[in-house]
């Protein structure tokens, strides 16, 4: 609020004079509209890249007919959605049916009004940041037993059910492991635990505490996974068996609703797994948080490794979803409550113990040697495997030509 | 007054007022492989019974045959199976031969082999790949129908079609192998052996998640098996190592080196649903050996012409005659009654699946719904032949 003010102020000198009811308007509505812009579109952008990413994992091209590389495809498949009749069955319990896809909604966007993009880029620091988000992003679990419930269909109903179970058993380890960084900082304010973690990526949570925060954080992803329904914890959706889940009834404008919620969605867990164990907004090295370019001067480059982090995180839970079965609802559970949860609470115990012991409140003395080989020791694999893998693509279709001579 | 007492048992899970639901899985629902409609009996995510109601593509196909001439049956007999056309027609017209005392060539009978089995691995790569969808994986099923095309190219090179081929003909087939088929079949069996076999088990049949998800259920022990009549690889996963390839070889089978696969139960109890997928995928490595075989052979063989001994009218003796061979899946049996005319009198179908489903109820009870998901996929119906 304050930067925003500060930000008008210095674009129009005049409006530090106007009466304050308008400034305060003003300042509320802008960061709302440019975050509520953000996060309407950009599942246009999330989806097309599902689609060509899975079409790459999948032998095919995947979109290319509308716009250049298929670029407008999601754009003209958004507009056909909108224009499109939302049928509603005759059984439909109207007014549930209607607020379940805004509930939805509601849950997936609030969480970003607490995201930093940057040490003031942030439309509120709220001090109880993480609670906030945790709290908010529940409420689409309501809205998705509502949908369940009001589609009076019992392919609904069961996705409904199995969404909520879903839920409340991965909220309890995803909260736990939370509570680490909540401790090693002290605060719950998102823009606390990501200056918490300045210095270059050593200082990351991801690296605190060597073997115990990545698989805290590993944790939290496949919690995150779960809440955010998608595969292999896509139980209630699961094409195959309920046809649509909690969304079979809904078409046109209500179903690209729950669509963008759950693309929202998972941009929201990437964004929380980023802040709290990434770095959040903060670069790799001190030295590339900011871009000196000529005549420009510095430009702050937070929203850039924001995005860029939380979005490899989504690209993760991309492919996962084209490379794994789902699993079944039992199994779901097991997974939550007889594996995450009794790590999760180890965690809890054992991090909290070494916060509080002197020697180790900072850290374990090898963590700084940790970051970078790890991290580089991984991007080498990474591009190890997609050299090997253009490699065999490239004889494979060589071994094609050969046939098809 | 509410004592302590009344108040746990108001508390006791086993006293709360619950309903059983019943819920319509198809006709039309994306996993249940065609219009097959299950009525399910279920309390909560647990199926206490499980109905399927069969007939909703039933297109009188063995009515048809009675007012069509023996050649005339093979396109409605190609449209049975519609996944695995080449063994519904190959079985049709051995059966007629059987009964007109036809005896083929050597090589009209390997072209027959070698089509078989080719349609053998296009079948499989249907029935695993939609499993794999069946279980959530996407990107399997993909990947195994971009190796079918190739296989469905070779089909579309022999004789035009690419689905429904009307190959088989009675006294012998519609076409010739084209020129360069061998080559090309021996390349795609390659690739089949070196890339595509290992990754599918790569990729997914030995994936955890699709492990744990099909190896403790839907357990048909080798008795239920066999008092229902599963035949194939149905059968096969079971433990039980039946295949008329083997056990009463036709065209030749009896000289070609291959093994029985039969469910071994790797990581549960045999006869799974795992094991039964299992058994089709590595019928689909046996049956490339088979073809890499045939192919040797047909190699040496002096070509013959493939409409040699078609009779100019197919007019079987009056008589009758059962004949059953191995079809994708299972053993699909023709009871042919000639009354001496052109048309047949009677034919009757005895189709695999249609015995498959018999043992599903047995199998369901008890599950959950997602298992119920993955014991129709197990089984591998095609409705078309069910209904017929």
């Amino acid at each position: 609020m304050d930067a925003t003010y500060e930000y008008l102020v210095w674009l129009l000198p005049a409006a530090a004079s106007w009466p304050s009811w308008l400034v305060a308007a003003i300042i509320t509505a802008l960061p709302a509209l440019a975050c509520f812009m953000f996060m309407s579109l950009s599942p246009l952008i999330y989806v097309y890249a599902e689609r060509k990413v899975s079409a790459f994992m999948q032998d095919r091209i995947g979109p290319n007919r509308v716009g250049p590389i298929g670029l407008l495809q999601t754009l003209a498949d958004t507009i056909k959605l909108l224009f499109k009749e939302a049928i509603f069955p005759r059984k439909v319990d109207r007014k549930l049916f209607v607020l379940a896809p805004i509930l939805v909604n509601v849950g997936a966007f609030m969480p970003f009004l607490v995201i930093p993009w940057g040490g003031r880029l942030q439309p509120a620091d709220l001090n109880v940041g993480v609670f906030y988000v945790v709290a908010i992003a529940s409420l689409s679990t309501v809205g998705l037993i509502m949908a369940g419930w009001a589609s009076n269909n019992k392919y609904s109903l069961f996705g409904g059910m199995r969404s909520a179970a879903q839920i409340v058993s991965y909220e309890i380890p995803a909260m736990m492991i939370l509570l680490v960084p909540v401790m090693i900082v002290g605060s719950l304010s998102l823009q606390d635990i990501t200056m918490a973690q300045y210095g270059g990526l050593p200082n990351w949570f991801l690296f605190r505490y060597f073997p115990l925060m990545p698989i805290a954080f590993l944790v939290f992803f496949v919690a995150g996974l779960a809440e955010t329904n998608r595969a292999p914890f896509d139980i209630p959706e699961a094409e195959s068996e309920l046809v649509g889940g909690f969304h079979t009834e809904y078409s046109g404008f209500f179903f690209a609703m729950f669509f963008m919620a759950e693309y929202t969605e998972m941009f929201v867990i990437s964004a929380t797994a980023t802040v709290l164990f990434l770095g959040g907004y903060l670069a790799p090295h001190p030295a590339l948080q900011q871009l000196d370019l000529p005549l420009v001067g510095a430009v702050p480059m937070g929203w850039f490794w924001m995005w860029f982090k939380a979005w490899s995180l989504v690209f993760v839970m991309m492919w996962l979803r084209w490379t794994l079965p789902r699993s079944r609802v039992d199994q779901l559970m097991h997974i939550a409550w007889k594996v995450l949860l009794p790590i999760a609470l180890v965690l809890v115990v054992v991090v909290g113990g070494l916060v509080l012991w002197p020697p180790t409140a900072g850290g374990f003395p090898w963590d700084r040697w940790v970051g970078w080989p790890l991290t580089l020791g991984l991007f080498a694999f990474l591009l190890y495997v997609m050299v090997r893998a253009v490699q065999w693509s490239r004889r494979r279709t060589q071994e094609l030509q050969a046939v098809s001579r | 007054m509410a004592t302590p007492e009344t108040i746990v048992n108001e508390w006791d899970p086993d006293a709360l007022d619950t309903d059983e639901m019943i819920l319509q899985m198809g006709p039309q629902h994306p996993a249940t492989h065609g219009v097959l409609r299950v009525e399910l009996r279920t309390d909560g995510e647990i199926v206490k019974a499980a109905r399927p109601h069969i007939g909703y593509l039933h297109r009188c196909f063995e009515k048809h045959c009675e007012n069509v001439d023996y050649n005339g049956v093979m396109p409605y007999a190609d449209r049975m199976d519609y996944c695995a056309a080449m063994g519904n027609t190959l079985g049709f017209a051995l059966a007629v031969e059987k009964l007109h005392g036809i005896q083929v060539s050597p090589y009209v009978d390997t072209v027959r082999v070698i089509m078989a089995e080719l349609q053998r691995i296009a079948s499989h790569t249907v029935a695993v790949g939609t499993y794999t969808m069946d279980i959530g994986a996407f990107t399997p099923f993909l990947y195994l129908l971009r190796d079918r095309e190739k296989i469905l190219d070779l089909f579309e090179w022999t004789c035009g079609a690419r689905l429904l081929y009307n190959y088989n003909w009675v006294g012998g087939v519609s076409h010739d192998l084209p020129e360069g088929f061998v080559r090309a079949t021996r390349d795609l069996l390659r690739e089949f052996d070196s890339v595509t076999y290992p990754e599918l088990l790569d990729l997914i049949i030995h994936n955890r998640i699709f492990v744990r998800r099909l190896s403790h259920v839907g357990v048909c022990s080798p008795e239920i098996a066999i008092s229902h009549d599963l035949t194939g690889p149905n059968l096969r996963g079971s433990g039980i190592a039946r295949d008329l390839r083997k056990d009463e070889p036709y065209c030749g089978y009896e000289n070609y080196d291959f093994e029985v696969c039969v469910g071994k139960g790797q990581y549960g109890p045999v006869g799974s649903c795992f094991d039964r997928n299992w058994v089709r995928v590595v019928e689909m490595r046996e049956s490339s050996k088979i073809l890499h075989q045939a192919l040797d052979r047909l190699e040496k063989m002096e070509r013959t012409d493939v409409h040699e001994k078609v009779p100019k009218r197919v007019k079987p003796p009056k008589g009758e005659v059962y004949f059953r061979s191995e079809a994708p899946r299972g053993q699909l049996g023709y009871y042919v009654v000639s009354d001496g005319n052109v048309n047949p009198y009677r034919v009757k179908v005895k189709s695999p699946c249609f015995t498959a489903m018999s043992a599903f109820h047995h199998l369901a009870k008890g599950m959950m719904i997602a298992d119920i998901i993955a014991l129709i996929g197990s089984f591998d119906i095609v409705l078309g032949e069910i209904d017929r």
